[in-house]
């Protein structure tokens, strides 16, 4: 079975070199009181002067060649990089969808022209990507999508809803998956993904709000939006392969397992404040824990970096880490015996508050966990 | 994973198939022991593995070792190979001894032994419990009182006992006068400590537990495909499919971990920390993997007829095996606590030495 082959990746020396410098720009950047650690930065921090900041040192687009502004550094780098900003707690949600998963989906299918219009300005952190996948009713099941994409002279006219789109209000495009012909008895058949330029007059952006009052989703209302030929990535029809070329990469990472870790960090000062009542073996229990599955989310880094598509062991990754990303939030609000608190000043009042109510997104953005245990299932053999 | 690891794994798990599998389980019910295993292994020339071949070694890394157990792990053999190699084998190397042949096994002298020099001699007298595998070697290596001493078969008593799976874990009583000629000082640059031998001790079980965790996961895979109920395979319902697939991905988690801290030992300044994490998480793991294995394959499955009982009952034993997953914790919990919040996220992602040899 494929999956046997994950095995733990030790990284270079110049990337530990690398993550020495992240560590030090970091730091300045909270000493100087330019960025506060939170808790979710992935999906709540949208600072652009920061995601800036990042380009600037070369920090963002790191997959990318050189001739298209990136590092050329690979998926290795890039994975200390980010792990290093997420475990900080530092605001990246700005950049995060394109350097993730649009940049390296338009190096692998997009044109030569799409590559020199976006790629650059991704790498310096200021072009930002919303991914517009989901739909009412659809959810993880991404086949079902009913925006649909009709062939006119020079493009398309695309119409549609989608939902749950992170950052659509303040990103500079999106990439819809829509449909361009009938649904056939392969559903993943005829699907067509779209690079759709904002703001759009026939594009209407509609907040959906968390829990916490935050926005960052929305509703986005695709009324006979006019795409170009231009703007279609890769094939036409060939929307689903390249979706799911992404879901490796999108569920695999570090991100998946780091959402809290700015809260459990911050628990430490605390806990050895009080250390003779807490249950050192429980902390202990999840320090192990996010050490195993750091050591997993590694391993699939060190997969992708040398092609391969591991797409059941990037969704045991996010299964496990999904889940893992709670039991942090349990353990800290147990042990500390701390009420979360939106508004308090204090450190772990605030990351309670801000985890607790992120919390139900973690196992669900990115295909919900039943779906990835579907897909380990099909790899185990039994589906 | 390189060339030689593959290849190794591959012929261990030949000679396991072969002279391993439900044998080594009634031989552990008449004394534990599978001596044409060992000698196919030997064969192989993996029994002293991660022992330097100046010293009677196999030569190889730490990240070898660990590759061969967890195949062993995955069989349900019994031979003391993470007992000659990573801890009797280590202990006689680090101090430039030379391996005796044949099987042996090590443990740490407890409150119940004293070593006391006596002229030219070192008297060894006490008693060490449940030692691994002590009544089917030829030597027993002890670690206490700053010396690393070599102990013939006949130089101690055996007092049977098991674990769970019916491996042997034996009392031993040791009254005798040990030539110093089989007696070894432990220095500083050696590197040794009672520490650097639960180090040791854990990884190797936590091998074992990611290999039969992975082979009740198989069973059950198996299983699941093959028995039918409400006339199809269970296999077909989703419930079970998430509860194979949830046991992948700790299987998966554990076979990570440990083999990680395989890495960290043969590259790190500091390895202690991967492997307190990969011995606590395979505890979780073989937890997890043993009542969901079960839980799949219904009553059959802890019936003496069906074979999963030899996986399972060995994730129930190594757990508890070299600390279990309280242990190890509570050592990660003190050193993340101490480390505070700007020193947890450096303990974890740990510093690689940049003189690794690989």
């Amino acid at each position: 079975m494929d999956l046997w082959n994950l095995n733990p990746v030790a990284l270079p020396p110049e990337h530990e070199d690398l993550r020495g410098n992240v560590r030090t720009f970091l730091a300045e950047e909270i000493a100087m009181g330019r960025i506060t650690p939170r808790c979710d930065q992935w999906l709540g921090g949208w600072d652009p002067a920061f995601s800036r900041r990042l380009g600037e040192s070369g920090w963002v687009g790191m997959t990318f060649p050189t001739k298209y502004g990136g590092s050329g550094k690979g998926a290795l780098a890039r994975f200390v990089v980010t792990e290093e900003l997420l475990a900080a707690g530092a605001p990246v949600a700005a950049h995060w969808i394109a350097d993730r998963q649009t940049g390296p989906g338009l190096l692998r299918f997009g044109s030569a022209e799409q590559k020199e219009a976006f790629l650059p300005l991704i790498a310096q952190g200021q072009y930002y990507f919303a991914a517009g996948m989901s739909e009412p009713d659809t959810g993880s099941d991404l086949a079902s999508v009913r925006t649909s994409g009709r062939r006119i002279d020079g493009g398309w006219r695309v119409s549609g809803t989608k939902v749950w789109t992170s950052g659509a209000h303040l990103a500079q495009a999106m990439v819809v998956l829509a449909r361009t012909e009938p649904r056939s008895s392969d559903r993943h058949a005829g699907l067509t993904q779209f690079i759709i330029e904002l703001p759009d007059p026939n594009v209407q952006i509609r907040p959906i709000r968390l829990l916490t009052g935050e926005h960052h989703f929305n509703e986005v209302v695709l009324d006979d939006v006019f795409v170009p030929d231009t703007r279609v990535l890769g094939e036409p029809g060939s929307g689903w392969k390249q979706v799911t070329s992404e879901l490796a990469m999108e569920r695999s990472g570090p991100e998946r397992i780091l959402s809290t870790f700015p809260l459990l960090a911050a628990a430490t000062d605390y806990l050895a404040e009080n250390s003779s009542r807490i249950d050192m073996a429980r902390f202990g229990a999840v320090v192990a824990r996010i050490w195993a599955l750091r050591q997993m989310s590694l391993a699939v880094a060190g997969r992708l970096e040398v092609g391969a598509a591991p797409a059941a062991e990037a969704a045991t990754v996010k299964d496990l880490g999904t889940r893992f990303e709670t039991v942090v939030i349990d353990t800290v609000r147990l042990l500390t015996e701390l009420e979360p608190d939106s508004g308090s000043d204090q450190e772990i009042p605030r990351m309670l508050a801000e985890s607790i109510l992120h919390s139900p997104g973690f196992t669900l953005r990115g295909g919900t966990n039943e779906i990835l245990r579907g897909v380990v299932a099909r790899q185990l053999g039994v589906r | 994973m390189n060339d030689i690891i593959a290849e190794l794994e591959a012929a261990v798990g030949e000679a396991c198939a072969k002279h391993g599998g439900t044998d080594s389980v009634s031989a552990s019910s008449t004394g534990g022991w599978n001596p044409r295993l060992w000698a196919a292994l030997e064969q192989i020339g993996v029994t002293a593995i991660s022992v330097a071949e100046e010293h009677g070694g196999s030569g190889g890394d730490i990240s070898t070792a660990v590759a061969v157990l967890e195949v062993l792990g995955q069989h349900s053999v019994g031979v003391p190979l993470a007992e000659t190699a990573l801890l009797a084998g280590w202990l006689l190397a680090d101090c430039g001894a030379v391996l005796p042949s044949g099987p042996m096994t090590a443990c740490l002298a407890g409150s119940d032994l004293r070593l006391e020099r006596k002229d030219d001699n070192l008297s060894v007298h006490g008693t060490v419990a449940r030692v691994p595998w002590a009544r089917c070697v030829d030597h027993v290596v002890v670690l206490g009182a700053g010396r690393v001493v070599l102990l013939h078969r006949d130089d101690f008593r055996v007092r049977e006992g098991t674990n769970l799976a019916g491996e042997p874990r034996d009392d031993i009583s040791i009254a005798t006068s040990v030539p110093l000629v089989r007696v070894h000082d432990v220095t500083v640059e050696s590197g040794i400590s009672d520490r650097g031998f639960r180090t040791r001790a854990a990884l190797a079980r936590a091998a074992h537990i990611a290999g039969a965790a992975r082979r009740a996961l198989e069973l059950a895979v198996t299983y699941a495909g093959e028995r039918e109920q409400f006339g199809r395979p269970i296999a077909g319902f989703q419930a079970v499919q998430q509860h194979l697939a949830a046991m992948a991905g700790e299987v998966l988690l554990a076979k990570v971990a440990v083999e990680a801290a395989a890495l960290a030992l043969d590259t790190e300044d500091d390895p202690d920390v991967a492997v307190a994490a990969a011995k606590a998480v395979a505890g979780q793991v073989a937890g997890l993997v043993s009542s969901l294995a079960h839980q799949v394959h219904g009553a059959i499955g802890f019936t003496d007829e069906h074979p999963l009982h030899y996986s399972t009952t060995r994730l129930w034993a190594w757990r508890d095996e070299a600390g279990n997953e309280n242990y190890w914790s509570t050592e990660l919990g003190r050193r993340a606590v101490s480390a505070g919040s700007h020193g947890l996220w450096p303990l974890l992602v740990g510093k690689r030495s940049h003189s690794a040899r690989r």
